[in-house]
């Protein structure tokens, strides 16, 4: 593999009381919306007066965004009708305990600044940001990671769908606070930035303040090669596909670089949109996709490109060919489905007696095919061709690009750039205090590997701890633990929340949360009340009637109260009687066999020893 | 403004510091902490609000940060930041019908100030139209920069200066007038116009942004556009604001400013019509302007009458008020006063008596009501029937800020109390009415 770059940014939500500048919950919703309004944007001068790329390139499509809110859940600020409240302490802290456990030097001074996006996805037209901290640095499995910037941000309203030029998002998400941190470049093998992504967010979850769950910790990653360009991939699902993204985008770079050089070997010089209609040649096609335009009165228009025979086809990624990265481009500024180029036909119901009457018309051997209504659309399409195509005489362009769930990514939009920075006017800057960083000081995460050695040190597995520490559990281990540690062995508690709680889940129907049944369990055991195989019993049962039922009613139902040393003494005498021996062995395995989930082989044993003495 | 080499905000600790390594304002530096950190990026000057200690450097990724100044060890200038050159031909001046755009501030002119960290009405018109280039395609737009205030500074004077400002335009033959208008007070000035213009050749349209013009979401986008639209497209030639319907883009109502007013502190749809129903809406998607009253002043040829009383006082009543608070405005001179009462128009005893001798000394004395909405009844309750006898004079269904504006359009040209007395009870500009609908209340919630 060639060699890259890789930096990180991690964004883990936290579960704050209330969001980050606003005194809304924190909770997603999924009834139905009680309103919704209409919202278009525009792109503003930044403070430097440049209008940011990414931002102008959002506002060209024109979209209208309709936004889905709640009356007890949502306010005007979410709704950009009212000015942001004052940032939430909460998170501020949680933020400055992260930076110091990240070895990050706070700022004295965090001023909340407006980004740019106009996506959407901002009632504003921006997500506020401040910059916490800089210039961390933490050690994990001896890799040294180099932690540039600790922001606390607002996340963005949740997208729920579209419908034609409108785009539909959901406010419940707007404002919750988030922390990212990001990483300088770093050139370790895939798996090593998978490890690190992991260790980066799980820390952040060891606060305590972090939600867990579904897309509560999103990643993306800034990937770049030799020659190459800075390209960042947003929202990678899961960190197992870490790997995978930096490889194939790692092999996109080197494939545009070859297509650059292709090109300039061929001596092929910058298109300009060249459009030829050849709605007739097509005229009785088979093709189902241009039929239907047609019908509807539509136009099948080609660009001219001579000389891009087999790169337009070239694989960049698996099953993503250059015409993929045109494709996308299409797709992202108009609103055409994509395009057809003359490396993958005759295909699609196109003959290649079609497409030979097209190069004839042409005069060219290569060449895209735009199909739509509107004529403005194609020849706006065509531009967008033309321009990416154009890029690839320079190499690889600096965009933002998204992941789809192989590892491939598409593109999103350009890469911003620090234009889209402004203040936030409506907000005085904060001033890092001393009892501020006192406050923060108190809530510094535990880093996961001095967590895993904790846990190792208790007794646990190497695997166990692992567990634990990948579950959203490790608080409550260590809770109780702290509770029953001297009676009940951290191991048992543990595999109670890794393993136990895998098949009493937290399904529809709870009325109360699980670990109340695990905790009141451990209590039993702790107590001397239930033996460990009884804890087993009890909580399946448990699960069953959803928690509907306390664990220690359930043990009352089934007898399965632990006998006492007085039971256990006279249960030997008569089993060693009935069975006339005297064999330890013999007597146990009777005992714990009649007996099961209810006796304590340790009672057993110290019976036998006195029957056996007495005897 | 960005020329300013030191910046008042901060600290003289702070100044010394930039002087001692020859960095300015904007100045990109590579700034050396004392702990051997390294920060570059350029120095910013700071609002006045926070420690004026703490240097605030625009990071290299855009964010401002601020480190305390007793952590600096050295600055290195790099380079000394000049403001970037406008990009680009000066927009013409479009194609259509002649528009005037005036502008008075507010929010819609607004940009970022660094001597406040706040939104200042600081915009020039010229960058503003630059923002707007959908313009051109409706109007031809004329610029003139009349004022740069905030809207609480707006005062009587102002208006007449804003009443000639208007007439000179019509008179050069603008066929709408737009006025961009800070949004707290549009309503007065609105009304106050609808008064100096007896007729008009064209609509005088107010519009402002509540949401600033430097957010992508601001309302101005819409107002405007929908504004200058209205001014040359609407058969009425009215003083009216312009304002978002609701929440949501896309509907524009057009209120008269005389039943104009301003119902919330920050949402896009905060005007709303008082005891009426807007005269028009416009749909900006469609680009259309649909009207929804049926008679209105028409388009004709412009009778100004400019110049208003700036010694006319609007007070609220409220529990426990003393009649001092009215003997004072008496004694300081003053030539009118509105009174805001309670439910139907009514006020204490001592309230009463107070403006009885205010009466007596020859002042007019019109009284309105807090409720907002409905229309003010002296005969119904004994206060209101004293209150009558002592020679006040009721407002009618018109909003307290509109009897202002009227009382000081009125007192400009008359001081003759019964003179006075007919004129606030005689119609002029559909600001008082005999009929309510039942239609015509609502929060404005939508």
């Amino acid at each position: 593999m060639v060699k890259h770059k890789v930096g990180l940014e991690i964004h883990v939500q936290l579960d704050t009381e209330s969001k980050l500048f606003c005194r809304c919950p924190t909770t997603l919703r999924n009834d139905d919306p009680h309103f919704t309004i209409k919202r278009r944007l525009r792109p503003s001068m930044s403070e430097l007066g440049q209008v940011d790329p990414a931002a102008l390139w959002e506002f060209r499509k024109r979209r209208v965004y309709v936004y889905e809110g709640y009356n007890d859940s949502t306010c005007l600020v979410e709704l950009d009708e009212e000015p942001p409240h004052d940032m939430n302490e909460e998170a501020l802290s949680t933020a400055l305990a992260v930076s110091m456990r990240f070895n990050a030097k706070p700022f004295d001074e965090v001023i909340v600044m407006r980004k740019v996006v106009i996506d959407g996805s901002n009632t504003s037209g921006f997500q506020r940001t401040a910059l916490v901290a800089r210039n961390g640095l933490v050690t994990f499995m001896d890799l040294k990671v180099p932690i540039w910037t600790i922001a606390l941000e607002e996340d963005a309203a949740r997208r729920m769908g579209e419908n034609g030029r409108e785009v539909i998002y959901r406010l419940d998400r707007l404002g919750i606070p988030l922390i990212e941190i990001s990483t300088g470049p770093m050139e370790y093998p895939p798996n090593a930035i998978m490890d690190i992504a992991f260790y980066l967010g799980q820390t952040v979850r060891n606060t305590g303040k972090a939600k867990r769950g579904l897309g509560s910790i999103r990643q993306d990653l800034n990937i770049s090669i030799e020659g190459g360009a800075k390209v960042e991939v947003k929202g990678v699902p899961e960190l197992s596909l870490i790997p995978k993204v930096i490889q194939y985008e790692v092999e996109r770079q080197v494939n545009l670089l070859k297509i650059r050089d292709e090109l300039n070997r061929r001596g092929l010089k910058p298109y300009s949109p060249d459009l030829v209609d050849v709605t007739s040649e097509l005229a009785s096609t088979k093709s189902n996709l241009i039929r239907s335009v047609v019908e509807q009165g539509g136009k099948v228009m080609a660009i001219k490109l001579p000389g891009l025979s087999g790169i337009l086809g070239f694989e960049l990624q698996p099953k993503r060919r250059f015409g993929s990265e045109l494709a996308d481009r299409v797709r992202s500024w108009t609103e055409l489905g994509g395009l057809l180029h003359s490396d993958e036909l005759p295909n699609y119901g196109i003959t290649s007696e079609e497409v030979e009457r097209i190069k004839s018309r042409l005069g060219v051997d290569s060449f895209i095919l735009l199909s739509g209504i509107e004529e403005s659309e194609l020849v706006e399409a065509a531009t967008v061709v033309v321009d990416r195509i154009n890029e690839a005489f320079k190499g690889v362009p600096e965009e933002t690009r998204a992941a789809n769930d192989d590892g491939t990514t598409k593109f999103l939009r350009p890469r911003p750039g620090s234009a889209r920075m402004y203040p936030e006017t409506d907000l005085r800057p904060v001033r890092i205090t001393k009892a501020l960083l006192e406050r923060a000081a108190s809530l510094m995460p535990e880093p996961i590997d001095e967590q895993l050695r904790r846990y190792v040190g208790m007794g646990m597995s190497r695997e166990l701890a692992m567990q634990v520490v990948r579950s959203p559990y490790s608080r409550d281990v260590d809770r109780l633990i702290s509770i029953y540690g001297g009676k009940a062995s951290p191991t048992l508690i543990a595999s109670l929340f890794v393993n136990t709680l895998k098949y009493i889940g937290r399904e529809e129907g709870w009325s109360v949360d699980p670990i109340v049944g695990i905790e009141e369990a451990i209590k039993l055991y702790a107590d001397g009340k239930i033996t460990r195989e009884a804890i087993g019993e009890a909580l399946e049962e448990y699960a069953k009637r959803r928690g509907s039922t306390r664990v220690e009613d359930i043990v009352r139902e089934r007898g399965l109260f632990k006998l006492s040393p007085e039971d256990v003494e006279r249960i030997v005498r008569d089993t060693a009687s009935k069975l006339g021996t005297s064999s330890e062995a013999v007597i146990m395995q009777e005992v714990m066999k009649r007996y099961r989930g209810r006796i304590d082989a340790r009672d057993v044993s110290a019976a036998l020893k006195r029957f056996n003495s007495s005897s | 403004m960005l020329a300013l080499a030191f910046f008042v905000s901060y600290s003289d600790k702070v100044n010394a510091k930039l002087r001692e390594f020859g960095a300015v304002m904007f100045s990109k530096a590579r700034i050396r902490m004392r702990d051997g950190e390294v920060i570059e990026g350029i120095i910013l000057p700071r609002p006045d609000v926070g420690d004026p200690d703490v240097v605030i450097i625009k990071h290299e990724n855009g964010y401002n940060v601020g480190v305390h100044v007793d952590g600096i060890g050295e600055i290195e200038v790099l380079q000394v930041y000049s403001p970037p050159t406008r990009a680009g031909p000066r927009p013409s001046s479009g194609n259509g019908p002649r528009a005037a755009l005036i502008a008075t501030g507010g929010t819609i002119m607004s940009k970022v100030d660094y001597a406040t960290g706040a939104v200042y009405p600081s915009f020039s018109l010229d960058e503003l139209y630059e923002m707007y280039p959908e313009l051109r395609s409706i109007a031809s737009v004329e610029l003139i920069n009349l004022f740069s205030i905030f809207s609480e500074d707006m005062n009587p004077s102002r208006w007449t200066e804003m009443g000639d400002a208007i007439n000179k335009a019509m008179q050069g033959g603008a066929e709408g007038i737009v006025v961009l208008h800070g949004t707290d007070t549009m309503h007065y000035s609105a009304a106050a116009m609808s008064f100096a213009f007896r007729s008009a050749a064209a609509p005088i349209v107010f519009t402002g942004s509540q949401r600033s013009s430097d957010r992508p979401s601001s309302d101005s986008f819409e107002n405007i556009y929908a504004s200058v639209l209205a001014s040359v497209k609407a058969p009425f030639a009215e003083s009216v604001v312009s304002m978002h319907a609701s929440s949501s883009d896309g509907l524009i109502a057009i209120h008269r400013g005389v039943r104009a007013r301003k119902m919330h502190s920050s949402r896009r749809d905060a005007f709303v019509s008082i005891n009426a129903k807007p005269i028009a809406f416009v749909d900006v998607t469609k680009g259309e302007l649909k009207m929804a009253a049926t008679s209105f002043k028409q388009r004709g040829e412009t009778v100004y009458e400019g110049g208003f009383d700036d010694r006319v006082a609007l007070i609220k009543y409220y529990p426990g008020m003393d009649g001092e608070v009215i003997d004072y405005l008496v004694d300081r001179g003053y030539h009118g006063i509105v009174i805001e009462g309670t439910g139907f128009g009514h006020v204490s005893e001592s309230v009463r008596d107070a403006l009885g001798r205010a009466v007596e000394a020859g002042l007019p004395v019109v009284v309105s009501t807090q409720t907002i909405y409905g229309r003010v009844n002296l005969n119904v309750y004994r206060r209101g029937v004293e209150l009558e006898k002592l020679g006040v004079i009721p407002s009618g269904d018109m909003s307290s800020e509109t009897a202002y504006a009227k009382l000081s359009w009125i007192l400009a040209r008359t001081r003759d109390l019964e003179e006075v007395r007919r004129l606030v009870a005689t119609p002029m500009a559909f600001e008082l009415s005999e009929r309510t609908e039942p239609i015509n209340y609502c929060l404005g919630v939508s």
